[in-house]
């Protein structure tokens, strides 16, 4: 095992109507979660073009979050 | 807006008062002060700041805060030297703008009004009612106001809570409930309704400060019966905060702390030591009420709160003078927001002759044109949201991070970027700056976006070149224990809004005409009040009932708490609606489908029973939706396996009957039954007032009838305490239950037996009574299939959720859809009818204004680039996408009244020839390389 702990960098496309509104609502409650995601809003997830993901796996995400 | 004016006198009749205004002088010119804050500077006098609850000091110059509407100081005359002494004057000179002028008088102003609504709030306790809790004597004996004050980050002590006496951080605290209400000692026998609310959330603010201070709220019944309040008390508990039933007799310094002195349910006298002790102290009448009184005609009630009825809440004793928020009881920020809605319905029917003359319409600056080769010039400005994202995030650091990148022209901080000045400032910026882009790092888009885009065109900026990062929501509120990551996160969540605005273009706006009817959805109380209100403002309703009459739950109630007849009320009411010619009530009907957006809906309603089902499409601008709830009846309690086992309900309709022995001579009521953690979740808010009214009717047939009401905490807010306190003296008990130790009721050698923990005697006690009433909760109609055909969000109660619990209670998210009634939450008659008048009132504004404005984010076909393939038209789901001939060829085009700008045909569009405004690709990729780009950044700045 390696001393230092994965610290993944993921890139979040978020939907405004849903997920975003949830991670709004998170922060409204104060919920506490890992600070790795960088988020994208779009207005909905259906947005997202395939080239979108892609991209962001080649910009060094480790993982791509969708939420909608 | 006329500050710093009294209200003398008012003549005339409803459509046509003269109100007598004094306007006193302020003594500063208000369009020449620029709010620059150098007079307070200079100014030699201290005086105590009223505005901080006199825990700060300020001068007889001043503004009461940064945020004050309007940003014009004032002189107090009763400080100034000038003004007492005929001194100093050293403020003029000081004046760059030149706006001080002592030769202002007062002046009296009669001003032509058809209607006046009285919003004069709430007063405050007398301190002598305190003084029991060393309130004066201790200097770490609070009030919760001014506790208020210390917790605020723009308040004087920045947030930073300290102990007066030594200015020691306090460990220990006490809110002490009920001070100064539900308290007979000082006259105001009723509740508050709102200091348990307040209590928790400064206890959970407190928390928040310093996890390790230790909290205790002393109580009698924490009433947190407002829709979802209870999840606050179950988070404060689940937190560490401390919640004791006991009435504290008294507070004494002892050493360097307070004794608290209090007795418990059980007859013990008790005493615990705290540090701080905060005092929550209730609502008084506003100070001027029995002038407000005199001047208006509207009578006061015996607590010199504005009398007014259950069947029209908002009305004053005197025609045209309506009124609004705390003057009309104690209440809450959401319901006094509603009321005030409300309030703007009742007036604008009175004014409806008027309306659209005198208007002066806003105007903005031309707009700069902004084009693709224009130099890009970005401001940056990131929020501290008062200590709400600097707390944990280092906001100069980010904005100096923000400052060095490319295209950024400007960079700042603001302490609230959403206030008023702060606006000026934004403004003031963009011109002097030239800007053309703005990111603004603070809250959410989905809240603040409008606020900043009219700033923008204030400034004569497209609104659309904006971009709005959240660093609190998403960052400093959900990483609060890790200000280094989240300080990072906030530098790549800016860079990435950074590199999404470099690619911006100003959208144009675009205008659809609005079809001037309103769809209200359900007939009882909350969908006919609605329709009338609708109606009285000159718009056509139809109103729709599931069932087939109109009426609803009030077809099941006899009475009120306040004596009222509901069936009287409520045979008014549907005459009304049935005469009423504007209004087409549509029976045994449903809401089938619905399309388009506000202002241009296209419904279909099928109505009819068996064969004479039918169908049609109505057109109409807006939808309120009031489709009500029913009572739940548990399978508990042997309900519906005994006869003597009845709900409230029920058992009114038994009292205000005829038979000889409605009224039994021994009864138990089990609050809470079914609900707060049982079968629902949420406290109904109206079951413990629905049991007073019953206890109340049963005194009155059979006074010796002895009653045992079983409760977790009674619930009789606002003036239904006086009922609360009537009950007790009319002998009936009241034992609480607590919840994991609830009452059971059974049948043994076929006799009903109620069996119950006395918390009171501590011991266990069975009894055989004549009748058991379980007070149910409500629980909300159907909301599922209505939420998927209008898209509406429902809570995880299933109650429909408003689109702002505090500034937007009455609308939904998806705009042109109003809410009111039990659809929306447990409610009382009175409290429906106002917010039913207030769906109204919002749903005739596009009524009113005739067009809807269309949000530019929508799709936008580039025609040369589509191959008219039609995939984009099959996939739309809102159909808003046609082919059209262009030429010989099909090409693809947008309707942009039906565009939902949700983005499926752009993503996948094979010749990428589709964008969505405020969302392209490019604007999305560069957002994307921003995210990996966190070396080139640096480099670039390098």
């Amino acid at each position: 095992m390696s001393d230092k702990q994965f610290n993944p960098r993921i890139l979040g496309f978020l939907c405004n109507w849903c997920c975003y509104a949830a991670a709004d609502a998170a922060g409204v409650s104060r919920f506490q979660y890992p600070p790795n995601l960088r988020t994208v809003r779009v207005m909905c997830t259906g947005r997202i073009d395939p080239s979108f993901v892609l991209r962001g796996f080649i910009e060094g995400a480790d993982a791509i979050f969708t939420g909608g | 807006m006329l500050t710093n004016a009294d209200f003398l006198a008012l003549d005339g009749e409803p459509g046509k008062f003269q109100a007598k205004i004094n306007m006193r002088p302020r003594y500063i010119d208000a369009d020449a002060c620029t709010a620059c804050g150098l007079c307070t500077q200079y100014c030699p006098r201290h005086q105590s700041d009223e505005y901080n609850e006199g825990l700060a000091q300020t001068r007889p110059i001043h503004i009461d805060y940064a945020q004050a509407v309007p940003a014009t100081y004032y002189i107090d005359p009763a400080s100034c030297l000038h003004l007492q002494h005929d001194t100093c004057q050293i403020c003029v000179p000081v004046c760059q703008s030149h706006a001080i002028n002592f030769k202002q008088q007062p002046e009296e102003r009669i001003l032509q009004v058809g209607a006046v609504i009285l919003s004069p709030g709430f007063g405050k306790i007398d301190s002598s009612v305190l003084e029991k809790f060393s309130y004066g004597k201790h200097p770490d004996v609070v009030t919760a106001f001014e506790y208020e004050r210390m917790t605020t980050a723009s308040g004087p002590f920045m947030g930073e809570i300290k102990c007066f006496s030594d200015g020691r951080h306090p460990k220990s605290m006490a809110f002490i409930q009920c001070v100064g209400s539900r308290d007979i000692g000082c006259n105001n026998g009723y509740c508050s309704s709102v200091c348990c609310m307040y209590a928790i959330k400064e206890a959970l603010v407190t928390k928040e400060h310093d996890p390790d201070v230790d909290i205790t709220i002393y109580y009698m019944d924490i009433r947190t019966q407002g829709k979802d309040f209870d999840a606050a008390r179950e988070r404060a508990e689940s937190i560490g905060i401390k919640f004791v039933r006991a009435r504290v007799a008294g507070v004494t310094p002892w050493d360097k702390n307070l004794k608290l002195t209090y007795s418990t349910l059980d007859g013990q006298h008790k005493f615990e030591s705290h540090d701080m002790v905060i005092l929550s102290v209730g609502l008084e009448s506003p100070k001027d009420a029995a002038g407000i009184s005199k001047i208006t005609g509207a009578e006061l009630n015996k607590y010199d709160f504005c009398a007014t009825e259950t069947f029209n809440p908002l009305q004053t004793s005197r025609e045209g003078v309506i009124v609004a928020g705390a003057f009309q009881g104690p209440k809450d920020i959401p319901e006094s927001v509603t009321q005030s809605s409300g309030a703007a319905a009742l007036a604008a029917a009175v004014l409806k002759s008027q309306r659209g003359k005198g208007v002066v319409k806003k105007t903005y600056p031309d707009e700069q044109s902004v084009t693709a080769e224009d130099e890009v010039r970005i401001g940056v400005f990131v929020c501290h949201c008062g200590i709400n994202i600097s707390s944990v995030v280092d906001v100069a650091d980010v904005a100096e991070y923000a400052g060095g990148m490319e295209n950024v022209t400007y960079h700042t901080e603001s302490l609230y970027s959403c206030s008023q000045d702060a606006q000026e400032v934004l403004k003031q910026k963009i011109k002097e700056h030239k800007l053309n882009r703005v990111v603004i790092a603070a809250c959410s888009p989905r809240t603040h976006e409008p606020l900043f885009q009219e700033t923008l065109k204030d400034a004569g900026l497209n609104r659309n070149l904006f971009e709005m990062v959240n660093i609190r929501d998403h960052c400093s509120w959900v990483h609060a224990n890790e200000p280094e990551a989240a300080t990072a996160k906030s530098r790549d969540l800016v860079r990435m809004g950074v590199a999404k605005a470099r690619q911006i273009q100003p959208l144009a706006e675009q205008t659809v005409p609005v079809t001037p009817r309103a769809l209200i959805v359900g007939g009882g109380v909350a969908g006919m009040t609605a329709a009338l209100t609708v109606a009285d403002q000159g718009f056509p309703v139809v109103l729709l009932e599931k069932g087939s009459q109109i009426g609803g739950n009030l077809q099941n109630l006899n009475y009120t708490l306040a004596g009222d007849q509901v069936a009287k009320h409520l045979k008014g009411l549907v005459d009304r609606v049935k005469k009423a010619k504007d209004i087409a009530v549509v029976t045994n009907a449903e809401l089938i489908q619905t399309a388009g957006f506000v202002g241009n809906f296209s419904s279909v309603i099928e109505s009819g029973t068996g064969k004479k089902k039918t169908e049609q499409t109505v057109d109409h601008g807006v939808i309120v939706v009031a489709t009500g709830g029913h009572e739940h009846r548990p399978d508990k309690y042997m309900l519906g396996k005994s006869k003597k086992v009845m709900t409230q309900q029920d058992f009114e309709k038994q009292l205000s009957g005829k038979a000889t022995n409605r009224a039994p001579g021994s009864i138990v009521m089990i609050q809470c039954a079914g609900s707060r953690g049982d079968d629902l979740n949420y406290c109904s808010k109206v079951c413990c007032n629905h049991a007073l009214k019953n206890i109340l009717k049963v005194k009155e047939i059979n006074p010796d009838s002895q009653i045992i009401v079983l409760y977790r905490d009674m619930r009789a807010y606002g003036m239904a305490e006086d009922s609360y306190l009537e009950a007790r003296q009319k002998g009936v008990v009241f034992i609480p239950y607590e919840v994991d130790n609830k009452p059971e009721v059974f049948e043994k050698s076929r006799k009903l037996q109620v069996k119950f923990f006395d918390t009171i005697m501590q011991e266990e006690v069975i009894l055989a009574p004549d009748l058991v009433a379980l007070s149910v909760g409500i629980v909300p109609e159907g909301t599922d299939k209505l939420s998927k055909l209008l898209k509406l969000p429902v809570t995880a109660n299933d109650f429909f959720l408003e689109a702002h619990v505090k500034l937007k209670p009455i609308e939904m998210a998806v705009e042109g859809v109003y809410i009111c009634g039990l659809a929306h939450g447990p409610k009382p008659i009175d409290e429906t009818i106002v917010q039913a008048q207030a769906a109204a009132a919002k749903a005739a504004i596009p009524l009113v204004r005739g067009f809807a404005k269309v949000d530019p984010i929508i799709s936008n076909v580039v025609q040369d680039l589509c191959i008219g393939c039609g995939l984009c038209v099959s996939l739309c789901p809102y159909g808003a996408l046609e082919m059209k001939k262009v030429g010989k060829k099909r090409k693809a085009e947008t309707i942009a009244a039906a565009c939902k700008a949700c983005g499926i045909c752009a993503a996948h569009c094979p010749t990428f020839a589709i964008n969505m405004g405020g969302f392209t690709n490019e604007q999305l990729i560069s957002q994307i390389e921003a995210f990996g780009d966190r070396k080139k950044e640096v480099e670039e700045v390098a």
